[in-house]
């Protein structure tokens, strides 16, 4: 990569997002205690209370909660690196200003991933508390002092969705379609990831869940929370490692041939 | 305060003025910017076509020209916001093309983009702090910066508005104070004005000559012939990716045109009329247009009563040659038609 990173610029790109976010945190971190709630009281203790077997009630909630905050981070990265990275690159000319700067484009791409993957962190921590809380009531979500090891795993799954987004965003010209990124790509992960029932129910369910991202991530969260580590775990995180490595390869790359020109 | 914020007032100090020693060929300024050659295509279209410029330490150069010529292509060659298809284009020492030097040189000018890129998320001072950061300038440095160019540009007193409550005029002065937080030793201005009121035009054009009296070389686009007779010291005439004229505004129209001209202005100009041709050498160059007749010539006194007599219904008018007559001249359109 010409001429390599300028940390100093780096940090004024997530600098200035912090700087406008800075204002609204409060507000912003709210709906993210709110929404687990919502998921493990409807799904967990209502959804689960119907459920017969080894997931049944209680457990259900301890099923669905690690990957459910694997689905938070997911969410906290795809937002910033699809609508609001299109909007500061097309409509408000924000890059166009950072590049009047000494800025190169891959400072511009890593400091909006290392933004991107800040929110993801907030989320996945958020709903980490609340997991925590359930706990302390009594509940058996996170039983395993792997669980220390978390708050990288969601930076690392952060990292995965923000660097997804960006590919996606330096490829589209109309903003409209982001509802194809969200409805076939993001929704279905979120539903066949393994979050609320085991993929291996489907045909191949297993086999085409492992080429996508979401599932890598409930298994790594899941196996964290609980304490069941071993090989898989480790597949996961470098699955997430390498496909992160190889997108951060290739989008500085799109972008710099769509803003210089 | 100073007139001039930090770096360029302390430059201007080290080296005489320029105005107060007039230069000979030998004490000229060192050129901090040369373009050789210098293409730029978009497809099939050659929007920079081979062009040669110089600019010279501390003075005003201008690019005048039609939407379209090519102005701000060039400009964005030079802040290295598009690559260089052919050529060479030396800035500040570093060459340009092929990108080697992007971030060296950009840290080193000043940039005023053509469109308002401010950050509307922003107040006026938080587009500068945060826009400081990028320079390396942060905390008290980077607070203190701002400060002094809000105080240039005379913003001070909306320091905490938010981006969008600023009319056109202020807007245009904070993204100039933007592009000075590095206290450039060339500041790139695309358009400056476009856009603007008569008062904020001059309320920018009176911020512009501060900096270039303080040492700022500038480079700066327009398509108004008098901005460029107003501020550059030197300027060249762009059009359809070509550089057609050269020089410093007056020299340049003495060396195209006589000085003065004479409009005719009539119902009725389909043909140079017979008491026109009647004047002989004394009209040394004349130029139809669908309402007027321009008449070139040195002398205006001497053919004045002679065409009141011969065309008493003509509405007869006399000025100066200005730079838009030798664009006139130079390709045959006028500089608003693009
Ligand atoms: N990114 C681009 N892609 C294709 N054509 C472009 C692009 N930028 C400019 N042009 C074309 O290049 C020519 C010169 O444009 P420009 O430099 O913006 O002119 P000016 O600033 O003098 O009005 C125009 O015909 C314009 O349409
Ligand atoms: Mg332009």
């Amino acid at each position: 990569m010409r001429a390599g990173f300028d940390p100093a610029i780096v940090w004024a790109v997530w600098m200035r997002n912090f700087t406008v976010y800075r204002r609204t945190w409060v507000m912003n971190i709210l709906p993210n205690f709110f929404e687990p709630l919502l998921y493990l009281v409807g799904l967990g203790l209502g959804l689960g209370a119907y459920l017969e077997g080894p997931l049944h009630g209680p457990a259900y909630v301890a099923f669905i909660g690690p990957g459910l905050m694997a689905a938070a981070a997911m969410n906290g990265a795809s937002f910033e690196t699809t609508y609001n990275m299109f909007v500061r690159m097309t409509f408000s000319r924000l890059y166009e200003a950072y590049l009047g700067t000494p800025a190169l484009v891959q400072d511009v791409v890593l400091g909006e991933l290392l933004w991107a993957t800040t929110r993801a962190l907030a989320y996945g921590c958020a709903f980490l508390l609340v997991l925590l809380g359930f706990d302390l009531a009594g509940y058996r979500v996170v039983t395993s002092w792997w669980a220390l090891a978390l708050p990288p795993v969601l930076a690392l799954i952060g990292a995965c969705f923000a660097l997804i987004g960006q590919c996606f965003t330096s490829l589209i010209r109309v903003i409209d379609l982001y509802a194809y990124y969200y409805t076939l790509f993001l929704t279905p992960l979120f539903l066949f990831s393994g979050i609320f029932f085991h993929v291996s129910r489907f045909p191949f369910g297993e086999q085409i869940a492992w080429c996508t991202p979401l599932y890598h991530s409930v298994r790594l969260c899941r196996g964290l929370s609980q304490g069941a580590v071993g090989l898989e775990q480790l597949v996961s995180a470098l699955w997430l490692l390498g496909v992160s490595a190889v997108l951060f390869a290739i989008v500085p790359r799109r972008l710099r041939e769509r803003l210089v020109r | 305060m100073a007139e001039c914020p930090g770096g360029s007032s302390a430059r201007a100090a080290a080296r005489p003025a320029r105005r107060t020693a007039p230069r000979t060929a030998d004490d000229a300024p060192p050129v901090v910017l040369r373009a050789r050659g210098l293409r730029k295509r978009y497809g099939d279209l050659e929007a920079v076509a081979g062009i040669d410029f110089s600019v010279r330490r501390g003075e005003c150069f201008g690019m005048l020209g039609p939407n379209g010529a090519g102005k701000s292509t060039t400009m964005r060659m030079i802040y290295r916001a598009s690559p260089i298809d052919e050529g060479s284009l030396e800035i500040l020492g570093l060459e340009a093309a092929g990108g080697h030097n992007d971030r060296a040189i950009k840290r080193r000018i000043g940039v005023v983009p053509q469109e308002d890129s401010l950050d509307q998320e922003l107040t006026v001072r938080e587009n500068l702090e945060v826009f400081a950061r990028f320079y390396g300038l942060r905390g008290e440095t980077g607070r203190a910066r701002a400060e002094a160019l809000l105080a240039f540009v005379k913003l001070r007193d909306k320091a905490e508005v938010r981006v969008g409550a600023l009319s056109g005029g202020m807007r245009r002065r904070l993204m100039v104070a933007r592009g000075l937080l590095s206290e450039p030793e060339l500041l790139v201005l695309d358009e400056p004005t476009t856009g603007l009121d008569p008062q904020a035009r001059q309320g920018l054009w009176e911020r512009l000559r501060a900096l270039r009296r303080g040492g700022t070389t500038l480079l700066l686009t327009t398509h108004y012939m008098d901005e460029a007779e107003q501020l550059c010291d030197r300027l060249v005439i762009m059009d359809r990716g070509r550089i057609v004229a050269e020089g410093a505004p007056r020299a340049l129209i003495a060396a195209h045109l006589p000085p003065h001209v004479i409009e005719l202005h009539m119902d009725t100009a389909g043909a140079l009329p017979e008491a026109v041709a009647a004047l002989g050498d004394a009209i040394e160059r004349s130029e139809l247009l669908s309402d007027r007749i321009l008449l070139y010539l040195h002398d205006p006194d001497a053919v004045l009563s002679q065409l009141a007599h011969a065309l008493p219904e003509a509405e007869v008018l006399v000025r100066r040659s200005t730079l838009e007559d030798v664009f006139l001249k130079l390709t045959g359109r006028r500089l608003e038609e693009g």
